[in-house]
């Protein structure tokens, strides 16, 4: 890509590529999401480059390795353009048949299509499909229209002309009012109004000023950011040159986990890419703004998602937050004002310059505007990314988008928020989805995580879960959340070994009340959350592992027992054959038997049985 | 074992301090560790103390002071691999090599490692091993890749 030196440049730059990119008859496009990749879609994408090599195929043809396209569950996808035509769950060796059949005589390949679980229709479009039918994807619809390491792909959809607009046709301040009127609010969790943040670091006293994009995803459950970052990294780019322009910083970094490689590739050439074509640097788009950008890795912690411990790792020391006292817009990296927001937040930017503040704030409720990306996961059928307007309900997403239970179990909550948000029950799935319908019911929107829930997951184990991730998690700095996390692990390990006592229950909603009072920051601070809410909405949960030491949902190992139903066994002896201890007996033929003295519970025989006759009760 | 790589990791980040993570992150990818000596040479280079080094190398997760096996086995335990089944396969993990997270088997083959989350939750449980996803596993499939990857070692040894 050649340096873009003025306004007309990039629109004439976007022109050429359009023109370009007119000459293809056909585009196929492969998923190249971190999903479709551990479903083999970097074979299916090799196959079709060989593929179309070797027939000879006269027609123009381009073959795209897109980002994630949201729908992972049934990767790898492929899609077909002009007819749009959406392949799932495609193997290497469909690809010869989809070169012949669909490519070369236009035909579409039935077994390739989704089925509509309710109506057994088979779909042909991604609009015709339910998952994707109820979501509104603004800011991650674009993921399915450019290959994520193409610049060209990126200036072809309209990229950068917010940034032209913003440097060529706005004020930084004309820019600062427009975000506070649109109502964006931070998509890391908090909800705070990003241009109220922008304004207070654009009014901090100082000559330098940095930005930050906060790509610390460590949220269990959530991976949103990953793929946005993944698949659009030039959005992100060009949401964060816009912000430092508003706010006035010169110097802005990318913070990545270390375990989302591709994210940190796919940045780091977004950057190397920009700055060649004039987008970063000095004299941006001859602008006379300067700014760079470089990417800061993280170590694999998880409290370093907390600003203040985030710029401890870019700083190169170890992650621990400090007071909130000394806000980060005046005080941040190296003690200069500093402006942190989400990925997810960034991407918005550049929609909202485009379309102004005005669209952008009709979508959504009062409080909460525009849409949010929700990594939909656990134990709901359609699992994956959907991005929905706020204000929707939990029950259209879990059942409408989600299409409801997994296997047959009834599901009975949804956790959001992550380690600092709760379970919500299926008796409040009417709630709509905003900031603070959440907060009001004791959980938090968060990042986006949402991991529903059925009869199969025990609430007491899943609060424990939590507890045990923070306590590891938790830096260490202060003493209640070092201490407390440890000793509330300590009752709850106790309560699902069955050696829970009456009084457990108050001790945890005590040492739950001193945590999230007296810890510094945001991690100990709602780290009771998940244990709290599971008290408020499944106590007779905790009260059956307590009293009766039993676990209703049959996942705490001290607490059941495996057996063979009888009637179901056909005695095939699979599980005779993987059992650890040789705990299963049994004539071929005949009915097994599990001898529970000897069983270690590891339940490799549920694994292995066709006959669905392993039971735990 | 020479350093000599770890003077030209440090040059490339021009000694800078803020650089340490990252370049920890290419000593660890070049030494599948953080050898003690490696950690000298960065304190004496960047100007820190080793005991400030010493604190970033244990606090995050991703370094590694003793030598990683040959193979890589991470499992995600993050919250939609957690409900779906992952404390199961952590299980037979264990059982299948012997070791607690964390830990490196005695021939130095093998490394198990449990992560809070891959980020590829919507195909959970998630099992990451020598560089390849593994998506809806369970304990069955994963004793499978152990023999797989055990098989390819016997293989390279005769």
């Amino acid at each position: 890509m050649r340096k873009i030196k003025s306004v007309s440049d990039l629109e004439r730059s976007q022109k050429d590529i359009l023109l370009k990119q007119k000459q293809y008859e056909i585009v196929i496009s492969v998923c190249g999401g971190t999903g479709c990749h551990a479903y083999g879609c970097k074979k299916v994408k090799d196959q079709f480059t060989k593929g179309l090599k070797n027939i000879g195929i006269k027609k123009n043809i381009r073959l795209r390795f897109t980002g994630c396209r949201g729908f992972c569950e049934r990767g790898p996808i492929v899609t077909i353009q002009p007819q749009g035509i959406f392949y799932q769950r495609v193997q290497e060796k469909d690809v010869p048949l989809i070169l012949s059949e669909t490519i070369e005589k236009g035909k579409i390949l039935e077994h390739l299509l989704y089925e509509d679980a309710t109506t057994k229709r088979k779909l042909t479009s991604e609009k015709e499909i339910p998952f994707y039918q109820a979501q509104h994807r603004l800011v991650m619809g674009n993921n399915g229209l450019i290959e994520p390491t193409k610049i060209e792909d990126y200036i072809g959809i309209g990229g950068y002309q917010a940034l032209s607009k913003a440097l060529f046709q706005m004020k930084p301040e004309q820019i600062i009012h427009e975000i506070k009127a649109s109502g964006l609010r931070g998509r890391g969790g908090a909800g705070f109004p990003t241009g109220k943040k922008w304004e207070d670091c654009r009014n901090a006293p100082g000559e330098i000023k940095y930005i930050i994009c906060n790509c610390d995803e460590g949220d269990p459950g959530a991976y949103m950011d990953r793929s946005l970052l993944e698949g659009n990294p030039h959005t992100v780019l060009e949401g964060m040159i816009i912000g430092a322009y508003a706010i006035g910083a010169s110097h802005g970094y990318i913070y990545v986990r270390h375990e989302y490689p591709l994210a940190c590739k796919n940045a780091e050439t977004a950057i190397t890419q920009a700055r060649r074509a004039g987008l970063l640097g000095k004299n941006i788009l001859g602008s006379g703004f300067d700014f760079d950008l470089e990417i800061a890795k993280g170590g694999g912690a998880f409290v370093c998602g907390e600003s203040t411990a985030l710029i401890a790792s870019i700083e190169g020391r170890i992650g621990e937050p400090r007071g909130k006292q000394i806000h980060m817009v005046e005080q941040g990296l190296w003690e200069k004002p500093t402006n942190l927001n989400n990925v997810e937040t960034w991407a918005n930017v550049p929609l909202i310059i485009n379309k102004g503040s005005q669209w952008f704030s009709s979508i959504g409720t009062e409080k909460s505007k525009g849409t949010k990306i929700f990594s939909l996961v656990g134990k709901v059928k359609n699992t994956g990314l959907v991005e929905v307007p706020m204000g929707i309900t939990l029950q259209e997403i879990i059942f409408n988008i989600g299409g409801g239970q997994q296997d047959g179990r009834r599901i009975k909550a949804v956790q959001t928020g992550g380690p600092s948000g709760g379970c919500i029950p299926a008796s409040l799935f009417d709630l709509p989805v905003d900031f603070d319908s959440l907060t009001k019911v004791g959980s938090m929107m968060g990042s986006g995580g949402m991991i529903v829930m059925d009869e199969g997951t025990c609430m007491v184990d899943v609060a424990k879960y939590f507890v045990h991730f923070l306590q590891e998690e938790s830096c260490g700095k202060c003493l209640p959340c070092r201490e407390g996390l440890k000793r509330m692990g300590e009752i709850l390990d106790r309560i699902t070994e069955g050696k829970g006592n009456e009084e457990d229950l108050s001790l945890l909603e005590e040492l739950a009340e001193v945590v999230a009072d007296t810890s510094l920051c945001g991690l100990g601070k709602t780290a009771p959350n998940p244990v709290l809410s599971a008290l408020r909405y499944f106590r007779p949960e905790f009260e059956a592992h307590i009293h009766q030491k039993r676990c209703p949902a049959a996942v705490c190992t001290s607490l059941i027992q495996y057996s063979i139903s009888e009637s179901d066994c056909t005695g095939c002896g699979a599980c005779a054959k993987i059992c650890p201890t040789q705990a299963i007996k049994g004539e071929k033929k005949q009915s097994h038997l599990i001898l529970a003295e000897i069983c270690s519970k590891c339940g490799s025989c549920i694994d292995v049985c066709k006959a669905n006759a392993v039971m735990v009760q | 074992m020479g350093f000599e790589h770890v003077g030209k990791i440090i040059d490339k980040h021009q000694e800078k301090r803020t650089a340490l993570i990252t370049i920890l992150h290419e000593i660890q990818d070049r030494y599948n560790h953080l050898p003690e000596e490696a950690l000298r040479k960065v304190a004496s280079r960047l100007k820190m103390d080793l005991n400030d080094i010493y604190g970033v190398a244990t606090f995050y997760r991703s370094f590694s002071l003793v030598p990683k096996g040959k193979h890589s086995v991470t499992l995600c335990l993050g919250t939609a691999c957690h409900v779906r089944g992952g404390p199961k396969i952590l299980r037979e993990l264990k059982k299948q090599l012997n070791i607690e997270p964390g830990q490196t088997t005695a021939d130095k083959q093998f490394s198990l490692n449990v992560v809070n989350c891959l980020g590829v939750c919507a195909i959970g449980p998630v099992m990451f091993a020598d560089g390849k996803f593994y998506g809806e596993m369970n304990s069955v499939k994963a004793k499978k890749i152990i023999e797989k990857l055990n098989k390819k070692r016997n293989e390279v040894k005769s």
